[in-house]
């Protein structure tokens, strides 16, 4: 946080000491936030993302513009998450933040920081324990709730650039539901390769209306949004747009009747750590004998480990904890399980 | 049974271009024609001929008279019936071969031929087959079948043409000139032809200039001259007289 | 069976006035209105295409012919003021007043308009293969292998090599291209066709294989066909019905070989009198 954005919020609240560099750090920890308003934001803002929010789950999928605000951080880092989950907290609810997987990052450390400090929010890391999870291009493995809220960042808000950079002709498209080009590209992607070629954000249709760009999560987890108990808000600070997936809706990848839809396999693989084989894993490559090194080439192996951190670390103390552990009914769906997939995936490779 | 009433039938044109001049190219013509009849119409050059078979064929907007036609759906005057009845009559009823072949670019000679009965409906093969066989009964060179007619020599065009004409067996054939091009031994041929292929169930109305071809052929002669009926006769009666 | 029943079609550039259409025309000489200065390119106009019918529009540049066309293919131009009524079969009321989803409907499936640019019809850096695919896909087609047939056998039909399929469109000759708009124009057969200025940008080589393919394809699927046209050679090898536009005006119609062979109006023997 710098001096210059301290001053400008200043008047609402009580300046901050700024005798040096080093007393207004301090202050930061201390009492200096006090001079922010609840949740950081001011209730205008707060009230124009809200109604946006509200819009946007009335509107499955279509993307509505709201009014997004300069935040501590440059625009591209979760700064539409952030305004998204800020005016969503209250001060009896517990916050998750994940970073691809991840709750130890930097940057989601820091959002989770600022949303304690100013929204006076409990954290938390436990994916069940959270009310609130904002997310960076990952959906938790464990199954959410209807009490549950994901919010998740956005960078590129419209499907249809990929075909077309012209947003004005894209919105046309998408007033009329016409995604005749998204098909084409679809199509010549499977001429290419053989396959539908779409790592991640992968165009998806929901509520069988608008084309929606889920944000960079991997395919592992586009199915979890299909009908889901939770409510997903997508929200983009640099486009300044935010859609939503309300619950229960449905959520359905685009592909052909016979180039089906197929999440991520890791044939044979388990996570090294907790020997998972139902969980999205990556690749790492470590050092095999010491913590590992960059010089070495030849020391190197390529591990797989799960990425949702917190629930390998559930998976570490109890292997057979099912993804559902939390809730009450059996049955629940939730995501793909890995030798289905590889079931489904032998279907056309 | 008659076929074709043609009564007072008149063509004058407007040349606008010309100064608002008017011509006429038929003046009151009147005559019958029966069913299974070959009638020839003969006159000089100028008489009116083609003008007579373009305005039975439609292609010229009669400016008076009537011109009933009896096909299988009762009787129409062709003279002034719609646009869209001349097409279906066209297609299936009344056929008509210029004096040149009206060709497409690039369409080879055995397409040209099988396309009207491709059109028709029939089977690709069988209409290819058909095309064949025409074109070999009018001794076109079987190496010239799958060339473009634009290449040929006026005769072999005026044949294609003929051949073209006649592959869907009109019921009312209309026929501008078709030997005219045409050497003693392959008109021989082509009267061979208009004989056997269409049998009794076509009528046919045929502009000659040759006294052979219609001595040879016609039933009955019709007589222009300056755009009027001379005289209708019998072809046995004929004389010769009033040929270009 | 009529297909297509227009009438009254009017279409103006400009702002418009009352006299805008009394003061153009073909008598009046002119097709822009000398008090509003507005540019009338089409008025009176009345025109119907029967099934499996080809009705041909002919006129020099800026006749009307492809603002008539437009307005028929339902295609909206922003800057033209369009009135009048287009009736389709199968479809209730006026056409011209229908929102996006019926035009949008009719456009994927009974009506295909291949436009005189190729640029406005194709995408260039898309496949040949995929820009008749797009086609299919918007119309619903939903599965890959019969995607890929259906356009494998256009290209066939049309005379497209299929080993081509899979090339970017802006690789393709002239020719190939105009091919490729007419297999997407058929590809989800569509009961009319309009194209405007077929022969635009093709040799002369070309253009007699390009119309005689579109010529064979159409009677075979037996689709009605408006063919627009500046070139009487287009419209006589195409067309078995006839009109002519004059100042915006229809000024002459019938069938194609009486209005080539005996024209009636002025402005059509004119026409008739200069192809070289």
């Amino acid at each position: 946080m710098t001096e210059q954005t301290r001053e400008r919020t200043a008047g609402q609240g009580t300046p901050v000491a700024t005798d040096s560099v080093a007393a207004a750090l301090a202050d930061v920890e201390g009492d200096g936030l006090a001079g922010y308003n609840y949740a950081y934001l001011d209730e205008h803002t707060k009230r124009e993302v809200r109604r946006a929010t509200l819009k946007a789950v009335a509107v499955p999928g279509h993307q509505v513009p709201y009014a997004s605000r300069p935040m501590p951080l440059a625009r591209g880092w979760g700064t539409g998450g952030i305004q998204a989950s800020l005016s969503l907290l209250g001060p009896t609810d517990t916050f998750k933040v994940i970073d691809q997987g991840a709750d130890e990052s930097v940057n989601a450390a820091n959002i989770r920081r600022l949303a304690a400090d100013t929204a006076d929010v409990a954290t938390t890391t436990d994916t069940t324990e959270a009310d609130i999870i904002q997310s960076r291009h990952r959906i938790p493995e464990e199954v959410l709730t209807d009490e549950q809220r994901l919010v998740l960042q956005v960078p590129i808000t419209d499907p249809l650039r990929t075909v077309d950079p012209s947003d004005a002709a894209n919105r046309r498209r998408h007033a009329h539901g016409n995604y005749g080009k998204m098909w084409v590209h679809l199509y010549e992607s499977v001429v290419e390769y053989g396959e539908i070629d779409i790592a991640a954000r992968y165009p998806t249709m929901v509520a069988g209306r608008y084309l929606m760009d889920p944000s960079p999560i991997p395919r592992w987890d586009v199915p979890k949004l299909d009908d889901s108990k939770h409510l997903t808000i997508l929200a983009a600070g640099r486009e300044a747009r935010i859609y939503a997936v309300p619950p229960h809706t449905s959520v359905e990848p685009l592909a052909f009747e016979d180039r089906m839809f197929t999440v991520e396999r890791f044939p044979g693989q388990a996570c090294h750590a907790c020997g998972s084989t139902d969980t999205y894993l990556v690749a790492v490559s470590e050092d095999s004998e010491s913590g590992g090194t960059d010089d070495a080439e030849g020391a190197f192996e390529t591990r797989h480990v799960c990425n949702d951190a917190s629930f390998c670390a559930k998976r570490r103390e109890n292997p057979d904890l099912p993804k559902d552990h939390h809730l009450d009914p059996s049955g629940v769906d939730w995501g793909p399980a890995t030798p289905e997939a590889d079931e489904t995936g032998g279907d056309w490779v | 049974m008659t076929v074709l009433s043609v009564e007072g039938l008149s063509k004058t044109f407007d040349m606008h271009v010309l100064g608002d001049t008017q011509v006429v190219g038929l003046d009151d013509v009147s005559f019958d024609v029966r069913e299974g009849e070959f009638l020839a119409v003969v006159g000089e050059s100028g008489s009116g001929k083609s003008s007579l078979l373009k305005c039975l064929y439609r292609t010229y907007d009669p400016t008076a008279g009537r011109v009933r036609y009896r096909g299988g759906d009762g009787e129409i005057d062709l003279a002034s019936c719609g646009d869209r009845t001349v097409m279906n009559l066209r297609a299936d009823a009344i056929g008509y071969a210029a004096q040149f072949l009206d060709e497409i670019p690039r369409v080879p000679a055995a397409d040209v031929v099988a396309r009207p009965l491709i059109e028709g409906g029939q089977p690709v093969a069988r209409a290819r087959e058909r095309a064949r066989e025409l074109l070999s009964a009018l001794r076109v060179p079987e190496e010239l079948w799958d060339a473009y007619p634009a290449t040929f020599s006026g005769g072999e065009r005026q044949r294609v043409n003929l051949a073209q004409a006649l592959a869907p067996k009109p019921g009312l054939l209309l026929l501008d000139e078709p030997t005219s091009a045409l050497d003693p031994e392959t008109r021989r041929a082509a009267i061979d032809l208009l004989d056997s292929y269409l049998g009794d169930s076509t009528t046919v109305v045929g502009v000659f200039h040759n006294s052979g071809v219609v001595e040879a052929v016609a039933d009955r002669v019709v007589v222009l001259d300056d755009g009027q009926v001379r005289a209708v006769v019998p072809a046995a009666e004929y004389d010769g007289g009033g040929l270009g | 069976m009529t297909l297509l029943d227009a009438s009254g079609i009017e279409v103006v550039y400009g702002p418009g006035c009352p006299q805008c259409v009394e003061s153009t025309g073909d008598r009046a000489g002119t097709n822009q209105c000398h008090r509003c200065g507005s540019i009338v390119a089409c008025a009176d106009a009345d025109i119907d295409v029967e099934a499996g019918e080809v009705l041909g529009v002919v006129g020099e540049s800026g006749s009307g012919k492809s603002s008539l066309a437009e307005a028929l293919a339902l295609d909206r131009n922003s800057e033209a003021t369009v009135d009048g009524e287009v009736r389709y079969a199968g479809y209730d009321g006026n056409l011209l007043d229908a929102d996006y989803q019926t035009r949008h409907d009719l456009r994927t499936g009974e009506i295909a308009l291949v436009h005189q640019h190729i640029r406005d019809g194709l995408e260039l850096d898309v496949t040949g293969g995929g820009n008749v695919a797009e086609k299919l896909l918007a119309a619903g087609w939903r599965s890959y292998e019969n995607v890929r047939e259906r356009v494998r056998n256009l290209f066939e039909e049309t005379e497209i090599p299929p080993a081509r399929m899979d090339d970017p469109t802006g690789t393709y000759s002239g020719g190939m291209q105009r091919r490729v708009q007419i297999a997407r124009a058929l590809s989800t057969e569509p009961d009319l066709v309009v194209l405007d200025e077929p022969t635009t940008g093709l040799d002369v080589s070309v253009q007699a294989r390009v119309l005689d393919t579109f010529r064979r394809v159409q009677r075979e699927e037996g689709v009605a066909a408006i063919v627009v046209s500046h070139d009487l050679g287009v419209v006589r090898l195409l067309a078995d019905r006839t009109l002519v536009m004059h100042h915006g005006r229809i000024v002459e119609s019938g069938l194609t070989d009486r209005v080539m062979e005996d024209p009636h109006h002025e402005y059509t023997q004119t026409l008739i009198n200069s192809v070289i």
